[in-house]
């Protein structure tokens, strides 16, 4: 997906180096690409409208970097306002002072309340509080009760219960009476899923809200939930005050757009990430790793980041007029390769790179990391003479290159290839052209194939 | 239209086809027309593949499958429900949700309330196994009707999804030819995702129609558009509300109104 949005941005702006500033016409042209990408991920249309609206007047006249292309830099913005709308610092859940904690979840049917539930008791026993209990307040899907005995027995927290014939609020105020005699650190409150337009059933929900006055409510939402999201979170604001928000079934692969709608419309932060069939996968959110994944684009982002700390612009910039005029030498190889080998193992970065991970012969790939080092060792082998012109480099040169660098003639002639098929490459480049993924991984610093993992 | 969760693809396309016919002037450019045309064309695409349930077997067997929460069992107790009580059909419900906690307690309870028969195992055990089961059970006593649940699963847990061609598979040993009707559950307040559920569960389990469950909320359910326009997989029932009674036909024109409507 993110290819997809990443490549039209770049299609999109792919004149704006030139020019070096993102101009309106430019920006509107990335705002079309962005909302639509938003959309595709189910972020409510009217976030997405207020949201791009923002995203404009940052973009506008923002410089490009030299490290960055024109669409990376919109995708950086984008990135630090989805982030920074969905983050709020450090979001933790209020515990009490004196006596049990008392938390309540609420959501519609299907979100994932009873096992939010269970996950949220085994993730607190985890963190420190030893007695955690729930309380069966959903008396009216069938059988909800008995789930919520067996998960809760999974996860080892006592389960207060009085069947289905007891009213919820009737059931949580004895629960919490129950958990303050018997001294339990934590309460958690489920109740039955209820739709949000359901008048008597939301006023039951703010009922037991007043009666066991819970130090947080929590709002369970389906990941994969669509535009409704903002609705659903706009009336269980009114009726039960939540706090905080647990994303549920984050495991699929929903783009999860829902995340930013509630946190835009109701400002409430999503506190948990629920992540799978089994009662441990639950942990905190990372507003990041969100934001990258309603863009659909894997790590892209840090790989963006790093390319920022780590190339040194004036650098770049050099570089990048050698190439334009033919003057890349074996010289400035090294160094390139020396500043892409900062960032990290080579096989780590190319996972990064979107459109490689999909490769599967790159995503087994064992890139070699000591034939780099040999490419190293060669070129710090030669006079500076031979790194600018490695025509010179004949039978004796070649040799003694080979002694130096402990490695054989035909390694040093291979590495020469190689660097002249580079330049090559790089000529299209400059005049536009990509490279295939097959000159890539020859450019990858001369290992000549990636070697596939058996698995 | 996106507000109702219809989708950009399907949208645009719904779209660009009213702005021809408005420009060709099939369609007079004023408001009214243009709404009625509109909704004409959004029943038409809701339409694709039109099939009524099939229950020509003895016994038909019914398979239902689905993302978890999206209402399967629900939606099983209502189908049990109206074949038993309107058409005087005999159901067994085969308890194929052997996986989450007392999943089979909540098929229980809507059996007795249907007055179905019930086919189960213990939690853990094999689902193909209880489906088996109950096909053979449903013969043996001459049911007219098998229903068979299957534990929510999302459509990116690989094994799963092979697990369900599985319970399938068995089905078709039991019985040759079944399960005769295959349906999906959808949430009506899924987003885009719903497009992949469809694409994948119909790979997996041949899919003949959709179930759009909770419609009684405010969500309009128009992925249920993209679906039927992308993968031709029409909706077959409507799930509107808690109760036995809460499930209905799909109408598309009826449909269409609600998604324009606010």
């Amino acid at each position: 997906m993110f290819d997809q949005l990443s490549d039209r941005l770049q299609a999109t702006l792919s004149d704006v180096r030139s020019r070096g500033k993102l101009s309106e016409s430019d920006v509107d042209a990335a705002m079309r690409e962005i909302r639509l990408a938003l959309l595709e991920a189910d972020v409510n249309f009217k976030v997405v409208k207020t949201f791009t609206k923002t995203l404009k007047e940052r973009c506008l006249g923002a410089d490009v970097l030299g490290s960055l292309d024109p669409g990376q830099q919109v995708i950086k913005i984008v990135n630090e306002e989805l982030t920074g709308l969905m983050g709020g610092t450090g979001s933790e859940l209020a515990f009490a002072s004196s006596g049990p904690t008392v938390i309540l979840m609420a959501g519609l049917q299907g979100s994932g309340k009873t096992t939010a539930c269970a996950k949220l008791a085994r993730f607190l026993r985890e963190n420190g509080k030893k007695d955690v209990a729930l309380a069966a307040c959903d008396v009216y899907r069938p059988a909800a009760v008995d789930q919520l005995v067996t998960v809760g027995g999974r996860v080892g927290a006592h389960v207060y219960e009085k069947g289905t014939d007891a009213d919820p609020v009737e059931i949580a105020a004895w629960a919490l009476e129950q958990a303050k005699t018997e001294r339990r650190d934590v309460l958690i409150v489920d109740t039955a899923g209820r739709l949000h337009v359901d008048q008597e059933l939301m006023e039951e929900l703010s009922q037991i809200r007043k009666r066991v006055k819970p130090h947080d409510v929590l709002l369970v939402v389906d990941a994969m939930t669509g535009q409704d999201a903002v609705g659903v979170a706009e009336s269980f604001a009114d009726a039960a005050e939540f706090d905080g928000v647990v994303m549920s079934k984050l495991d699929g692969d929903a783009r999860g757009g829902a995340a930013l709608s509630v946190k835009a419309v109701t400002g409430k932060p999503i506190l948990f990430a629920s992540t799978g069939e089994k009662l441990e996968a639950f942990d905190r959110f990372h507003p990041d790793r969100m934001a990258s994944r309603i863009l659909g684009m894997g790590d892209v982002l840090s790989l963006i980041e790093k390319a920022e700390q780590q190339i040194d612009e004036d650098q770049a910039a050099d570089l990048e007029r050698k190439l334009r005029k033919n003057q890349f030498t074996l010289e400035d190889m090294l160094q390139q390769m020396r500043q892409v080998r900062k960032m990290g193992p080579l096989s780590g970065i190319l996972g990064m790179l979107p459109g490689m991970g999909a490769m599967k012969q790159l995503k087994n790939a064992d890139i070699d990391e000591g034939q780099l080092d040999r490419v190293e060792a060669i070129i710090l082998s030669m006079t500076p003479e031979e790194r600018a012109n490695p025509g010179l480099i004949k039978g004796s040169r070649r040799k003694r290159i080979a002694n130096g660098s402990g490695t054989r003639p035909q390694q040093v002639n291979q590495l020469i290839k190689q660097f002249d098929q580079m330049r090559k490459m790089m000529r299209h480049m400059t005049s536009g052209k990509m490279p295939d993924a097959q000159q890539l991984a020859a450019m990858t610093g001369g290992a000549p194939r990636p070697k596939v993992r058996r698995r | 239209m996106i507000l109702a969760d219809t989708g950009a693809p399907t949208t645009a396309k719904v779209v660009e086809r009213l702005e021809h016919e408005v420009e060709a002037g099939t369609v007079p450019a004023d408001g009214e027309a243009v709404q009625a045309r509109l909704i004409e064309i959004l029943a038409e695409v809701a339409a694709t593949a039109r099939a009524p349930i099939d229950l020509s077997g003895e016994p038909a067997v019914l398979l239902m499958v689905g993302v978890n929460g999206t209402g399967k069992t629900t939606t099983i107790g209502k189908i049990a429900w109206h074949l038993s009580k309107e058409f005087g059909l005999s159901v067994v419900l085969a308890a194929g949700d052997t996986y989450r906690a007392a999943a089979a307690e909540q098929l229980a309870e809507w059996a007795d309330r249907a007055g179905a028969e019930l086919v189960r195992a213990e939690e853990g055990s094999d689902p193909g196994a209880v489906a088996f089961d109950a096909v053979e059970a449903a013969r043996a006593r001459g049911a007219d009707v098998v229903i068979v649940d299957t534990a929510g699963r999302l459509h990116t847990q690989t094994n799963l999804m092979e697990e369900l061609a599985k319970v399938r598979r068995v089905i078709a040993k039991q019985m040759p030819g079944a399960p005769h009707e295959t349906l999906l559950s959808i949430d009506a307040t899924t987003g885009q995702n719903g497009l992949r559920q469809a694409k994948i569960f119909a790979e997996a389990a041949e899919v003949d129609g959709v179930v759009l469950t909770k419609l009684d909320g405010t969500a309009k359910g128009g992925i249920v558009l993209a679906i039927a326009d992308e993968l031709g997989i029409p909706v077959k029932l409507i799930g509107t509300g808690e109760t036995l009674e809460d499930l209905r036909p799909f109408d598309p024109t009826d449909f269409a109104n609600a998604l324009l409507t606010d």
